[in-house]
Order: structure tokens, then sequence, then C-alpha cells
């Protein structure tokens, strides 16, 4: 076997090792702020929402053709874990993003609830799909119409399914949220009174 | 003995005399209908008999006609037998304002869910039954859906106001 030839190939498969051509690699951008020898002082929410924001680990709660596409968004072709969210987790106590993707009956709803309640704050929710953000297609007695009727819903994602780039789209708000959320954001009497709406301590 | 559909009706007329209507063969299939107070014996009698041996229960479900008034629910028994691959069915009708069924639970263990399911679409009761509860949709469900008077969709969006959702 000799070395496979890009020009030949149906969809040539580009390695970015050398980066050859010198294409543009984004990286996470350091928060600014002031710093010299030995010494660096900067806003803490920024530096902290910087790390968080790189690090989600998200958790899939995966009931259909959504949750196919979540798994092509992690594989390697669209690699979620470029955006810092490498490390899925199932369990929701170790999870900061939960990702809902696919159909929620109403008999699972309170199955949702709870996992919800599992995580440990902060903690953030992506709708993925038109199933999990409206009902979708199942308007219907046995389907819940959206989950944001049983818990609070950061970023919802359009489609039926969504494709991969629209799943890292909503991934990405859901880190632009994160980085720029204060550090009082939860203790605030607005987010209280959100949770309260849900019926949630 | 084969079971053609000539020889099951003569078996059963032989038994259960006139009690045994609506003889047909849809689509090849042997469909026959009893009063619902015979279904336990009906079932018995095919389930014990030597030559039938309908000993597998395929399949139980209901059926809502809103016109036939006194007999708006349709029970639709599917039985196997195993031995020589045939399948016959067995209905029996219901009105629904007392819509009280003998249980064949005790004849076939598959029948539990199936009448558990049966019961919590179409509200049948199934008299005898041991858990007879709530099975696929939410136990605070106070409705049996698929009976014909109640809409599909789901009631509580305001969104959705186009006759095409069934909200005109």
């Amino acid at each position: 076997m000799g070395r496979l030839n890009p020009m030949t190939m149906a969809r040539p498969v580009q390695f970015n090792v050398k980066n050859e051509g010198g294409k543009k690699v984004d990286i996470s951008q350091f928060p600014g702020g002031y710093q010299g020898e030995g010494f660096f002082a900067g806003k803490m929410s920024e530096l902290v929402g910087w790390g968080r924001s790189n690090s989600l680990w998200p958790l899939p709660f995966a009931t259909s053709c959504c949750g196919i596409e979540f798994m092509a968004t992690m594989a390697s072709h669209y690699d979620l874990a470029r955006f810092g969210s490498e490390r899925v987790g199932f369990s929701p106590r170790q999870c900061d993003l939960l990702m809902v993707m696919g159909t929620i009956a109403k008999k699972m709803g309170p199955v949702l609830k709870q996992v919800y309640l599992q995580m440990a704050e902060p903690r953030w929710v992506i709708a993925v799909g038109a199933c999990a953000s409206s009902g979708g297609i199942f308007d219907t007695y046995s389907v819940l119409q959206g989950i944001d009727q049983i818990i609070p819903v950061d970023v919802y994602v359009p489609g039926c399914p969504p494709r991969p780039e629209a799943i890292i789209d909503g991934v990405m708000k859901v880190q632009d949220l994160v980085g720029q959320e204060s550090l009082r954001r939860r203790n605030s009497e607005q987010y209280k009174a959100l949770m309260e709406s849900y019926g949630i301590e | 003995m084969d079971l053609s559909p000539e020889y099951l009706q003569s078996r059963l007329t032989e038994k259960f005399g006139d009690a045994v209507t609506a003889v047909d063969t849809p689509y090849g299939m042997f469909t026959f209908e009893v009063p619902k107070e015979i279904n336990l014996k009906v079932l018995q009698f095919l389930y014990d008999d030597p030559e039938l041996q309908f000993r597998f229960l395929t399949d139980l479900c209901a059926v809502h006609y809103p016109e036939k008034k006194g007999r708006e629910l349709a029970l639709v028994y599917h039985l196997h037998n195993m031995r020589k691959n045939v399948r016959i069915r067995m209905k029996i009708y219901t009105d629904i304002n007392q819509p009280d069924v003998y249980t064949a639970t005790a004849l076939f263990s598959s029948a539990n869910w199936q009448e558990r399911e049966t019961y919590d679409f179409y509200g049948i009761n199934f008299v005898g039954h041991p858990n007879l509860k709530r099975i696929l949709n939410v136990e605070e469900m106070d409705y049996f859906p698929l009976r014909k008077e109640y809409p599909l969709e789901d009631q509580t969006r305001i969104d959705k106001d186009d006759e095409m959702f069934g909200r005109g």
C-alpha cells in the first residue's frame, strides 16, 4: 500500500498535522487582563467562564434520530471534542450540559426532570431538534410538547433532525452563554423565580 | 384434521349453536363473533379441544365504533394454533356505557399486559384482571385516548390553532 493520493479520492482528506498551506486555526482566546513579570490581574468571572465554556461535559439524553446525529457530531468527522466537549458523561452528577435529543413522551417527562435535578449547578440545557423543542410532528396526547414545559432550556436547535453542524452551532451558543455568565447569576432573584416557575427548589 | 374455515365453523356451531355469528373469512383468516358473556367459554373450548388447540393469544385489541349503538366497543382476539400454524380471529362487542368483559388472564398469561393496554386506550373493564391499571400512558391521564370522541392532538397547546391541527 502506497500513500493515498488525495487527488484520486472522492472526497479529499486533509491532514492538518503540519498545517500545510497555513490554514487559520482558531483557538480559544484567553480573556484579557493586566499581566507582567510574575502577576496577572483580570476578572474572575471571565477566567471562570473561559474555563467552563471550553470544558463543557455534555450529558446526552438521546431518544431518537437526533441522537444519531449527535453520534456523528461526537465522532471524528465533526468532532465536538474540538470545542472542549471531549468528555461525554453518563452520570448527571458530573455533567454541565444536558443535551436532550429526540421525542420525549409525557411518561418520560418525570425521568428527564429527575436527570436535570441530579445535575449540579451551574447547568445548561440544549433542546436538539423539533421534538425536544416543541413536540415536533408529534402533536399528540402522549408526547410532551417541548421539554421547556418541565425544565428550563438555554438553547434550541431547530431541525428534524438537525445536521451535526447545527448541533455544533447550538453548543457554541451555549459556550457563549457560559463564557459570559455572571458568577452571581445562579443566586439572582430572576433565576430563582425561573426555577420556582418549574417547581424546582 | 385440516383446520379449514368450514371445519372450524362446524365445530363452533356444534358446540355453541346460534351464539356464533358473523362468520367470515376476510383475507383468508377465519373470523367469528360471539356474545361477550361466553368469551371465556369459547376461548377455553378452542384451547382445550384436541383438534383445535388454539393455545397462543397473539393479539388482543379493541376498536371503537361510535355509530353502533349498544355495541360501540369491539374486542378482537387473535388466536394461533402453533402446531398447524393456523390463525383465527374472535370478536366480541360491548356497550360503551358498561364495558365489562371477563379477563382471559387465567387462560393466557400474555393477556395480562394486552388487556392492560386495551384498558389504557379504550377503557374496557376486564373483570377479574389481577392488575388492571394503565401500562403505556401516564397514570394521571383521566380519559381513554383512542375513543373517537377525544381529539388526537395535545390540548395544552395554544400556538397551533390551524384547523389542519384539529383545533379549528
